[in-house]
């Protein structure tokens, strides 16, 4: 063969490129995206600088980026433990959609009334809301052994009718111009705003006290070390003991709630009203969050400010470039390929041979 | 002689990271030669072997073929030139039949026409019957081994090579594949032949290659030597055997199973049948038996890992342990140490220390409220570490830096330290090192006086004829009554392990 | 009176069915050979909008299926990279394959909303297609239909009668015996991934110059997830995929039709159906775990590192 280089497996794992692997990725993106723009006629320098410096360069920016971060933050700190134990629950967005709807609904239930406890019973609801929705692929997968990857998925698109149907229907605003929408929730229903003129609210909080749990949970607790072992080694998990079947549960219902809370804390903090389009694919994105965050929740935090700025990016570019958002899409599976593929070096390094191997033979 | 040697290999290195698994490696093969290359797991001649076949390339060095100087690029040239290889891990599909496994094994003009004719008529020539119909799946390890051997003669291969082919058989197999050998050898086939099993190859090899850490270090004519003088070469040293103290008063029943049977949770697994063993404490227990009948099974219901329906069909002591999960039962005072060391004993990619937690955790008190105590688990694991002198360069190193006995010493040395009072190891020394396989053997016999019960599943003959005082072999998932090693012989064994099992009388060749 | 809204009902199945004909074929291949591609949606998408693209820059129908195949084989090369030589996680990457896909196709498809293409050209055979309802049955539809049912037959005859298949499906079994005999199993990976990826934007192609002749976001709505689970469906056998992916087709038409005769039901309830029925589907195969094991290739999922 004429490979000039081969893959070589490294005696143990690098710690070390686990952590160097994302900004490998984040650098060769960027470099990519500067090569793709200016293929698009766009001088890179002003691409990257309308995509990446702009959209922070004021409070408002920087609050916005915390409004978006937060659900990408919440979500991606749940599917983290789901991955780890090698459950693939890519159905978050399904999940936030349920979770918001089930917070929402409380709220047009009391849209009249004032009352300290609707607040706290929305987020209740929320995070049960989304558990519900994770708890079909859960139930499946350990009952009937059905793959949560496609159920999951599945259930996203039936959570999106879901939301369809009822802002079509019941829920429509009786006194809207019959616009699909919801009436607007009771300032009750709304979580406190932490910065005047913008819209950072209390969910920001919410996301770096679960950032927080999740760390304790991962690093300190028996249970994330529980799903670790489960991920990395199935067997050895049932040789010590671990219930493999509760830990499928626990992961499932844990990364669902979470993304419950991401659907209604995204209504009633930066929305107030249910509209057709809760999310633009938080769920989905946070899978890359997750990855690009090392599965962990320190990890996740910064993944999620960076995913946040891809957001923000494509409306900015949308704006001063005249391009269309979707590049928002591109650039977030972009950087997941470049990450998977750095990962590679986290196991493996790159032998190079000087010579076709060999050829000493020949005298 | 004045024939050219049929193969010769000069001055061979390879080397894979951390290790250099053949260093400038010779070896000459006759014309109707049965040569045999002997070394301990990890010598390096797998590796060797896999060059010959094509499989990988070396660093350096040249191979030499009937006075030909050439580089096999690949299996399918090996087979052309006249190299037939059955592996010791069957390179076979499980899901397809005997005829496409074949098919598959030769090359695409001699896959075709009348295949299966020509299987049968080879396999009758050689006493190994096979149906060329039958799905790989639904046959038993001594009949898979002849799909292999069958494959590689429908090519009248002029070289053979077996890398450790009787490591699946029961004795009385071995002496028909023993037949066979000795028939193509006549007929002028060499046939290189690995095994790290003496009595084998003073039994059938002309001539000997013994490699250790990568390198040759003898050769000998094996008819001319002892099975003792051969292991030293071998291993390179005196080879010790494990002290065993006075004999215990053995009389309270440590672990009890009374008609267990349960059906295996595996694909083509083994179902147990009817099982029923006790052990006392302060006895080692050994389960000999060929891979593949139950084994797993019978471990995976003593550990837990499998429940059964009535608690009272085990009972460790007085306590019927059928429906509790390992955990509980470690409570109790068991352990356990799995054949597989990496993925089922320690996650490979975890460190020493949280590997312990798997199995130390509440016992040790390591885990407090459900949260982990980082510090006393590091010390612990360095307090095994020392006792059972692991080589490693410290606890926070990942289970799979550790060669295969350090890592093997750690595992027992994690259940052992938890004072267990009765214990169950599957394979404990299998692919370590001499001296790493006499410590373990010591620390089970050591345990044992102190009143522990010690089972151990084992196909390594010389392993249980060493350390155990009672002997029981499982076969197809049946167990024979235990009898004191004493009173026992190889034959004996070898008749019990083929008796109902698979490969047993009624699918024997000849 | 029936026949009336029966013929069209059938003839708008094949529409429906045949893109998952396309997507599930040739992700019964890529499965075959050990390897679980989850990128089939980004694949498709991909698919739909280079040939729309294509076919509304050429007016070339079959210009355009072309480009859609080579796209959703330029993507799957991506994947195929990145799984069989970097050894990156299959389940990951396969999701990144999706993500970027749909990012992609709808960064391209941009200037596309709102124009439209004629559709590709319907079989008519003098005297033949005019026989009453078996002629347009068997003989009114478009080239692809047609192409999806030789592909079918074509993958069946591959993988069961040709050595070639019996190596594919050796590689899928155990990759680690196919290596040691001497097959090249990341070459047949590669090869297989790479069918797979033309075969999904073949796929998408029809939905985009087809079934719909238009582009939409995210026009797939789903159809490739649904693809992989027929695989799952017809455990890995193509002639079951096919008739998996009409019963699918058939559940998707009997929704339009339910709600072009007014049944009670909202639209969005019967739009769930697919996608219920998708999950009722996989729950009843995989109930018997051992059945669904030994169907399954034995080495599916498994990233292969040979050590040498």
């Amino acid at each position: 063969m004429l490979a000039l280089f081969k893959l070589e497996r490294r005696p143990e794992t690098s710690r070390a490129m686990v952590y160097c692997s994302p900004l490998i990725a984040v650098v060769l993106t960027v470099f990519t995206a500067m090569i793709m723009f200016s293929l698009l006629g766009v001088d890179p320098v002003k691409a990257i600088t309308v995509f990446f410096i702009e959209p922070i360069s004021s409070v408002d920016g920087i609050a916005e980026l915390c409004v978006k971060a937060t659900p990408l933050i919440l979500i991606g700190v749940g599917l983290s433990l789901g991955f780890k134990a090698d459950v693939w629950n890519i159905g978050a967005e399904g999940q936030l959609i349920i979770g918001a709807l089930s917070g929402g609904g409380l709220a047009l239930a009391f849209y009249d009334q004032e009352s300290i406890f609707l607040l706290p019973a929305m987020l209740v609801f929320g995070i049960l809301g989304g558990m519900f929705w994770a708890a079909i692929p859960a139930f499946l997968k350990t009952r009937y052994n059905t793959n949560e990857i496609l159920t999951s998925l599945m259930l996203t698109y039936v959570g999106l009718l879901v939301l369809s149907y009822l802002i079509h229907g019941p829920w429509k605003d009786p006194d809207g111009q019959n616009f699909p929408e919801s009436r607007l929730f009771h300032e009750s229903a709304l979580l406190p705003i932490l910065i005047d003129e913008t819209r950072l609210n209390l969910g920001w909080f919410v996301a770096l006290l679960v950032v927080a749990l999740g760390w304790v949970l991962v690093s300190r607790h028996v249970i994330g070390f529980q799903i670790k072992v489960v991920g990395m080694a199935a067997m050895a998990a049932s040789f010590a003991g671990f219930k493999e079947k509760k830990l499928v549960w626990l992961t499932l219902l844990v990364s669902g709630g979470c993304a419950g809370l991401a659907g209604v804390i995204e209504l009633s903090g930066a929305i107030g009203q249910i509209v057709p389009s809760i999310s633009p694919g938080y769920g989905f994105t946070a899978i890359i969050v997750a990855f690009l965050g090392r599965l962990h929740p320190v990890g996740v935090f910064f993944a999620g400010l960076l995913m946040a700025l891809t957001y923000l990016g494509g409306d900015s570019a949308q704006i001063s470039l005249n391009m269309p958002n979707a590049v928002t899409g591109v650039f977030q599976g972009m950087l997941l390929f470049f990450l998977l593929a750095s990962d590679v070096l986290i196991r493996y390094r790159f032998k190079f041979s000087q010579s076709p191997p060999m050829s000493e033979r020949q005298q | 002689m004045a024939q050219s040697p049929r193969l010769q290999v000069v001055d061979i290195t390879k080397s894979y990271p951390g290790v250099v698994a053949n260093d400038k490696v010779n070896l000459t093969v006759n014309p109707g030669e049965i040569h045999a290359l002997l070394g301990e797991n990890g010598a390096g001649k797998s590796t060797l072997v896999k060059y010959i076949y094509g499989v990988h390339e070396a660093d350096e060095g040249r191979l030499v073929w009937e006075g030909k100087e050439l580089q096999i690029s690949n299996p399918s040239h090996a087979r052309k030139l006249g190299i037939g290889m059955v592996f010791q891990h069957f390179s076979l599909f499980d899901a397809m039949t005997v005829e496409q496994n074949i098919a598959l094994g030769i090359d695409r003009k001699q896959a075709g026409g009348d295949l299966p004719n020509r299987i049968r008529e080879v396999s009758a020539h050689h006493g190994l019957f096979l149906d060329p119909s039958r799905y790989v799946h639904t046959l038993s390890v001594g009949e898979r081994q002849r799909i292999e051997v069958v494959r590689c003669l429908l090519q009248n291969p002029q070289l053979l090579i077996m890398d450790e082919p009787t490591s699946v058989l029961t004795p009385q197999e071995v002496e028909n594949l023993f037949k066979t050998l000795r028939l193509l050898s006549s007929a002028g086939v060499s046939i290189l032949y690995i095994s790290h099993k003496l009595q084998e190859i003073k039994a059938l090899c002309h001539a000997a290659t013994i490699m250790r850490r990568g390198k040759v270090v003898a050769r000998c004519k094996p008819e001319e030597q002892t099975t003792k003088s051969m292991a030293e070469m071998m291993m390179g040293q005196n080879v010790s055997s494990p002290v065993r103290s006075s004999a215990q008063t053995k009389s309270r029943v440590s672990l009890d199973i009374v008609d267990l049977s349960v059906s295996s949770t595996h694909q083509q697994g083994t179902d147990l049948k009817n099982i029923n063993l006790q052990v006392l404490s302060g006895e080692i227990m050994s389960v000999a038996g060929i891979a593949g009948n139950g084994q797993r099974e019978f471990l995976e219901v003593l550990s837990g890992e499998v429940l059964v329906d009535d608690p009272s069909m085990i009972r460790f002591g007085d306590i019927g342990v059928g429906r509790m999960g390992p955990m509980d039962r470690r409570k109790i005072g068991a352990a356990f140490v799995p054949e597989e060391r990496l993925g089922h004993g320690a996650v490979p990619d975890m460190s020493l220390w949280e590997n312990v937690l798997l199995s130390a955790g509440p016992q040790i008190k390591l885990v407090k409220n459900g949260f982990i105590r980082l510090r006393a688990a590091q010390k612990f694991t360095e307090e095994i570490v020392g006792k059972f002198r692991v080589v490693t360069q410290g606890v926070r190193r990942a289970a799979n830096s550790l060669s295969g006995g350090n890592l093997q010493k750690f595992i027992i040395g994690r259940e052992i330290i938890q004072k267990p009072r009765l214990i169950v190891a599957v394979q404990p020394t299998w692919g370590v090192d001499a001296g790493a396989a006499v410590s373990i053997r010591q620390a089970l016999i050591d345990l044992a006086g102190t009143g522990a019960a010690v089972l151990i599943v084992s196909q390594d003959l010389e392993e249980l004829f060493e350390i155990s005082d009672r002997i029981c072999v499982i076969s197809n998932g049946c167990l024979s009554a235990p009898r004191p090693t004493a009173s026992m012989t190889v034959q004996e064994i070898g008749l019990l392990m083929g008796e109902a099992g698979l490969g047993g009388k009624g699918a024997s060749p000849i | 009176m029936i026949l009336e809204w029966l013929l069209p009902a059938i003839l708008t199945i094949v529409t429906a069915a045949t893109p998952l004909v396309f997507a599930a074929v040739g992700e019964a291949v890529v499965e075959k050979a050990g390897v679980l591609n989850l990128g089939v949606e980004g694949m498709m998408v991909i698919g739909a909008i280079t040939a729309f693209a294509t076919a509304v820059s050429t007016e070339s129908g079959i210009l355009a299926v072309i480009a859609g195949a080579v796209a959703g084989l330029a993507l799957s090369l991506i994947f195929g990279v990145l799984t069989v030589y970097l050894q990156s996680n299959q389940v990951a990457t396969g999701l990144s394959l999706t993500i970027f896909g749909l990012g992609l196709s709808a960064l391209i498809g941009h200037s596309y909303v709102g124009k439209t293409f004629s559709g590709l050209p319907k079989l008519q055979l003098p005297v033949i297609s005019e026989i009453p309802i078996l002629g347009q049955l068997v003989f009114g539809h478009d080239g692809l239909v047609y192409l999806s049912v030789l592909s079918v037959m074509a993958v069946a005859w591959f993988l069961n009668r040709t050595r070639a298949g019996l190596v594919l499906r050796a590689v899928g079994e155990n990759h680690e015996a196919a290596h040691s005999i001497g097959y090249p199993v990341r070459l047949v990976r590669l090869s297989a991934i790479l069918f797979g990826g033309a075969m999904a934007g073949i796929g998408g192609a029809y939905l985009s110059i087809c079934y719909t002749p238009l582009w939409v976001e995210n026009m797939t709505a789903g159809r490739g997830w649904i693809a992989l689970a027929l695989v799952v469906f017809a455990s890995w056998r193509p002639w079951r995929a096919f008739f998996g992916a009409y019963l699918f087709g058939s559940i998707t038409i009997i929704q339009l039709y339910a709600q072009g005769m007014g049944v009670e039901v909202s639209a969005a309830f019967l739009s769930m159906l697919p996608y219920v029925a998708t999950i009722i589907v996989l729950v009843l195969i995989s109930r018997d775990s051992i059945r669904a094991r030994l169907n399954a290739p034995a080495c599916l999922g498994k990233n292969f590192h040979a050590t040498g």
